[in-house]
């Protein structure tokens, strides 16, 4: 699937909720299914800075396609991540630079998040896409 | 005057808005307090009506600023009992008067002497005196806290020596709220010639600090906690230490005479108060304690008190739930975890509920550390909340929890 078609996807699946607490309750759900990264994985490193709760996040490139791996402390976090996983994940470097993320707002996330948390949303999203910027300057060499 | 929670609620416009589509409940009280009309009104007042530079116009208007100013700095003389109205001097806040402080003690300071704060400072008083002991070799010495939250006095009696030049203590710490006994700690640190500084961010809204009582050296504080506006707050100084210390920063009102070869420093407090200063800051700083002092500090600790002894017990109900800061003296603050939730998920959802608390480490990391936990939701009450406010937080917490676990 393309990052347009699961975005276009995710925008369905919310608008099916009246209020935010269903909203939240499905972002919790999305958390609790991500899928655990490797223990070995949760290194300093990887841990994204500006957000409250800690973030760790793993890339690595599988057939061209790069391949995320995420986890976090606090659960409504870890539900924002899923989200960003499930866009991100399994696609081209390319794909993922030109990608817009205007879907966050239009899931309703954006505005429901604190603005330290919407902080870590953007650390997050940025920092996909340095990873993307990374592999796609190696592939270009 | 009785104390009487709708009428004083109703001197605060901010607590009748709604947050998230719930009527607001403002516990964040120990980060920031909320504003009364009378502090409002006393702003407006000065930019309406007589906004001049202090201390060198001859006009009017530059008259009646510099009068209002150094009314309000006589004011909170008289609150803290200072000696002088000179040894009051105005700052940005809390966090300046310490690095003022920090300041003059690096041209005093000598390699091998030593300095002691306590293990549950806030990152302002702590970091400006690790930047001076690298300045100046000095050694930074740290007093111990139990499980509970609470100074080992012992301990802190057997670090002091003659080598011990300042002591450095919260009041009240801003994470546990646990009130320190900071005249003890004063009186054994005077035993060996140290000077000490109390750091009273968190204490000056709930209590009321004698400074000459107290014989302490050095106080600091901020407006913004006690219902006055940010940017503006004090640092207490005992005149031999104003006469002591070094100017901080060098500009206008500072000085007596500048020529090119030499320049006079001005005597207290302008020697420490380079440059125009924040006038409307100082005169509505004034205006907070007048409105503090018209509702009483026994009546505030009187209803904090109630209200901390209610959320105390109201939310040890809740099945998992810990409590950090459980000395006997403390003020209206509660620390918490619920077991197995991070507490940046539950303050996400109480706060979906209108409910303003904070979460994280609070800028205190080595208590965080100490307890080994990233970080607390904490609920810091003040005299304008309810007991009704009380409930919704615990109903709240109880959503948070169903939600998340």
């Amino acid at each position: 699937m393309t990052i347009e078609a699961i975005q276009e996807e995710l925008i369905d699946e919310f608008s099916m909720f009246d209020d935010w607490m269903q909203r939240y309750e499905y972002m919790i759900e999305l958390g609790r299914s991500l899928p655990l990264i490797d223990e070995n994985l949760k290194t300093d490193d990887k841990l994204i800075k500006g957000c409250q709760s800690k973030v760790w996040l793993n890339s690595e490139m599988k057939n061209g396609k790069i391949i995320f791996t995420a986890d976090s402390d606090a659960i409504i976090t870890k539900g924002i991540i899923a989200v960003l996983v499930r866009v991100f994940s399994n696609q081209k470097p390319q794909a993922i630079l030109d990608a817009n993320t205007d879907f966050i707002d239009e899931i309703g996330l954006k505005e429901h998040l604190s603005p330290t948390r919407a902080n870590g949303l953007v650390s997050m999203i940025k920092q996909m896409k340095m990873y993307a910027l990374a592999y796609q300057t190696q592939l270009n060499n | 005057m009785p104390f009487n929670i709708q009428k004083i609620r109703k001197d605060f416009p901010i607590l009748s808005r709604k947050v998230n589509g719930y009527p607001l409940v403002y516990l964040d009280n120990a980060a920031t307090s909320q504003k009364p009309q009378q502090v409002i009104d006393c702003i407006v007042d000065y930019y309406s009506n007589y906004n001049a530079n202090i201390h060198r116009g001859v006009h009017t208007l530059s008259q009646e600023a510099t009068d209002a100013y150094e009314s309000a700095r006589k004011k909170i003389q008289t609150h803290f009992n200072a000696k002088e109205a000179y040894e009051i001097i105005f700052t940005a806040g809390t966090t300046h008067g310490i690095n003022l402080v920090a300041n003059g003690f690096s041209e005093i300071l000598k390699k091998g002497d030593e300095i002691m704060v306590s293990a549950m400072e806030h990152h302002s008083n702590i970091v400006p005196w690790q930047m001076l002991c690298e300045k100046t070799g000095a050694i930074l010495k740290v007093i111990p806290m139990n499980e509970e939250g609470v100074l080992v006095f012992s301990e802190y009696e057997k670090l002091l020596s003659e080598k011990t030049k300042l002591v450095f203590v919260n009041h009240i710490s801003n994470a546990l709220g646990t009130i320190n006994p900071i005249a003890e700690i004063i009186e054994k640190a005077h035993e060996v010639g140290a000077a000490v500084l109390i750091d009273g961010a968190q204490s000056c809204s709930h209590i009321k600090p004698d400074f000459q009582k107290l014989d302490v050296d050095f106080y600091v504080t901020s407006a913004h906690k006690m219902c006055g506006p940010t940017g503006i707050g004090i640092l207490y100084m005992k005149e031999e230490w104003g006469n002591k210390l070094p100017p901080y920063q060098g500009g206008g009102e500072m000085i007596a005479e500048v020529t090119f070869e030499k320049t006079t420093y001005a005597t207290l407090p302008h020697k420490f108060e380079a440059g125009t200063p924040n006038i409307c800051g100082g005169i509505a700083f004034g205006a907070a304690i007048d409105y503090l002092n018209s509702i009483g500090f026994e009546a505030i600790a009187m209803h904090e008190n109630e209200l901390l002894k209610y959320a105390t017990e109201k939310l040890l109900e809740i099945e998992g739930l810990k409590i950090y800061g459980t000395g006997q003296d403390k003020t209206s603050v509660v620390s918490f975890n619920i077991e197995g939730i991070h507490p940046y998920d539950i303050g996400t959802i109480v706060d979906k509920l209108g409910i303003a608390v904070r979460t994280g480490h609070h800028c205190a990391q080595p208590i965080m550390d100490f307890y080994k936990i990233p970080g607390t939701v904490r609920a810091s009450f003040a005299f304008y909340n309810t007991l009704g406010e009380v409930d919704a937080l615990v109903a709240a917490v109880k959503k948070a929890k169903m939600m998340l676990s």
